[in-house]
């Protein structure tokens, strides 16, 4: 059966001055359709570079990436775009609404991008806000909602180009801890009517929402499986106390 | 696809930063104002010398010949069978004779008076105007039959009237190198000129017969034709021209044995000229439009970073190089379109300034004609035209800088 994501042996070096750092030294993943994966890490542990990478705004220094059977490893950027507007849907930790447009007008973009014409896309984009329960808002600017209720709102976004997969980093991040439960309430009933969802976080009480966790470490994944399992949340050589702390 | 979007972006990021929306737009307002200002003025001249050929006469045709080699010229009479056998194009002909004599009126001397040998053709009794521009004030023009029969007859400007008959001189006389003419008409006075000695007040026109017979000479050397209109104008003087050559036993005499020209050619003499001298200014006043332009390039070079994090965004949900780059385009057409606006604006309302400060000296000068500085619909969209593609031309560059942004790095600006 064919994997709704699937990396392959994937490399990221950057080159610092003289020194050469690997992001991402040699991953292997595969993602299925309808699955709630978290992947885990410190920063620096390469999890922000594997979100790009999966997220197609970057691409591997080797390796290869298929993304519902396509091969994205190698495409330019015009080309990565279309594929962001067609399978990905995005959920940043700062939201990422731009502040002039309103509400429908956010969440009308990626339709926008994908050329769809102006009556269906406030349509689906009317409907994408009512599946966040924020269908009355359509009209006020992000400034005038509250933090959850953007977050809300660039969920809609993220769901209004109907994408194959939600990629959502640090989605709580911005929020306090009662919101946050909210919206992984909510990333959870989306994943249980189908959708697939990948999660970044370096927090291992979120992480453990979801089904799988695949957890990295410098550039390499050192756990890949069920997130019930104790060895899911183990802190290897206490990594979180001490990088957190010196990040 | 996103151009409504686009549009609507440009205005709301105009209206919310006025003073600083003015600023990046003064060039190209400053730009435009100048060149409609030109334009308009340009319109207005032009508009004068055509209301001045209007008035003389667009049918009217100088010929002015040279004596060469023997000294043999056309007699007039010669030049009177041209036209009678050319009267599908030609209409009249009258010699221009200018005489150099003392006016007398009793014991007062005119030495300054400019007298001049003509026919009734000097005269257009259809726009009551001689080819000179003067209007009758009284009495009547040379006839024909005084040209005919010699007659001792003269029509008189404004001031020998004033100065010589105190205000009334018809059928009284003066004398011109002893021989007494009576007047039988009088010109106009010409609108705001000061009546002067030697100006065009001071002039006196009679039959060129008479002015030959008191000269004692044959030969004329200026003539002045009227073709059947405007549109035949460049037949007559071909006519003429081809009449000449055969003349002077030449193939191509023009600018060596004579010279003609027709009052459409002068019109677009003058207007030719004014056109160089326009498009001079113009080209001037387009670097104020080049600085207009690069004020756009900068402003948008600053807008581009400033919303670094809004490009990032629009990447990441699937904007293609060419959407970041239309939207940073149409922004700024848009600033400068608006520009460009009220720039147009700006230069009628200064065009119309001149015109009310300048118009009344203008038209004084050039014998009542009406000054307006009004410029052409052409004009007006050509200079919308231009501040639009100013825009275009220079939100380019930093549109390309916004289109080229890598999404991650775009995403994590601050």
């Amino acid at each position: 059966m064919e994997h709704l994501i699937e990396l392959k042996d994937i490399y990221k070096i950057y080159q610092m001055g003289s020194e050469t750092v690997h992001a991402l030294d040699g991953i292997d993943l595969t993602i299925d359709q309808g699955e709630f994966v978290a992947i885990v890490g410190s920063s620096g542990s390469g999890k922000s570079t594997a979100m790009n990478i999966i997220g197609c705004l970057d691409v591997p220094t080797s390796g290869t990436y298929h993304l519902g059977g396509v091969d994205v490893s190698t495409m330019d950027d015009d080309q990565q775009a279309e594929i962001r507007n067609k399978m990905l849907g995005f959920i940043f930790q700062q939201y990422n609404l731009i502040p002039k447009l309103s509400v429908l007008e956010n969440v009308e973009l990626p339709l926008l991008y994908a050329g769809v014409d102006s009556e269906e896309r406030r349509e689906r984009a009317l409907r994408s806000l009512e599946r966040v329960g924020l269908a009355d808002k359509g009209k006020n600017l992000p400034s005038q909602l509250s933090g959850g209720q953007q977050q809300r709102v660039s969920i809609a976004r993220a769901l209004a180009g109907t994408p194959s997969v939600i990629l959502a980093d640090e989605p709580t991040g911005a929020l306090d801890s009662r919101t946050g439960r909210e919206v992984l309430r909510f990333l959870k009933q989306l994943n249980r009517e189908g959708d697939t969802v990948v999660l970044i976080t370096h927090d291992n009480s979120i992480a453990v929402k979801a089904d799988r966790i695949v957890r990295l470490q410098d550039g390499k994944i050192i756990y890949d499986g069920d997130s019930r399992d104790p060895r899911a949340v183990v802190q290897p050589h206490g990594e979180d106390e001490e990088e957190e702390a010196g990040a | 696809m996103n151009f409504g979007q686009s549009f609507r972006l440009a205005i709301k990021s105009l209206t919310t930063s006025k003073m600083r929306a003015l600023l990046t737009m003064l060039g190209i307002i400053i730009g435009v104002g100048a060149v409609i200002v030109i334009l308009s003025l340009g319109n207005g001249l032009t508009g004068m010398v055509q209301q001045q050929v209007d008035k003389l006469g667009i049918n009217v045709i100088q010929a002015q010949l040279w004596s060469v080699g023997d000294g043999m010229m056309p007699d007039p009479d010669e030049l009177y069978d041209l036209v009678d056998e050319n009267s599908h194009v030609l209409t009249g002909v009258s010699p221009y004779v200018n005489l150099g004599g003392v006016v007398r009126h009793g014991d007062e001397k005119f030495d300054r008076t400019n007298v001049y040998g003509v026919s009734e053709i000097m005269y257009n009794p259809a726009t009551n105007y001689t080819m000179d521009g003067e209007q009758l004030a009284k009495g009547r023009f040379i006839s024909y039959m005084d040209v005919e029969r010699r007659e001792a007859v003269c029509v008189i400007g404004a001031y020998l009237e004033e100065e010589a008959f105190g205000g009334d001189a018809l059928g009284k006389h003066l004398s011109i190198n002893g021989r007494t003419l009576t007047v039988v008409g009088v010109l106009k006075r010409n609108a705001e000129l000061e009546m002067l000695p030697g100006s065009q007040d001071d002039q006196i026109y009679m039959p060129y017969s008479t002015v030959m017979e008191i000269v004692g000479d044959r030969w004329v050397g200026l003539y002045i034709f009227t073709s059947t209109s405007g549109e035949t104008a460049d037949a007559a003087k071909k006519v003429i021209e081809a009449w000449l050559n055969k003349f002077y036993r030449t193939d191509d005499g023009m600018y060596q044995y004579f010279y003609i020209t027709t009052m459409a050619e002068q019109a677009n003499q003058i207007n030719g000229m004014m056109g160089v001298a326009m498009g001079v200014l113009v080209a001037i006043a387009a670097i104020s439009l080049l600085v207009g332009g690069i004020g756009i390039m900068n402003i948008m070079l600053v807008s581009v970073t400033e919303r670094t994090r809004e490009i990032g965004i629009r990447k990441s949900l699937g904007a293609k190089r060419r959407d970041i780059r239309s939207q940073f385009v149409i922004e700024a057409g848009t600033t400068s379109a608006i520009g460009g606006i009220l720039g147009i604006a700006f230069g009628c309302l200064l065009a119309k300034g001149l015109e009310a400060l300048l118009g009344g000296m203008l038209s004084a000068n050039m014998g009542g004609v009406v000054f307006r500085a009004t410029p052409t619909l052409g004009a007006i969209g050509l200079s919308f035209g231009v501040s639009v593609g100013i825009g275009v031309l220079f939100g380019y560059l930093p549109a390309n800088k916004a289109a080229k942004l890598n999404p991650i790095d775009a995403l994590r600006y601050d």
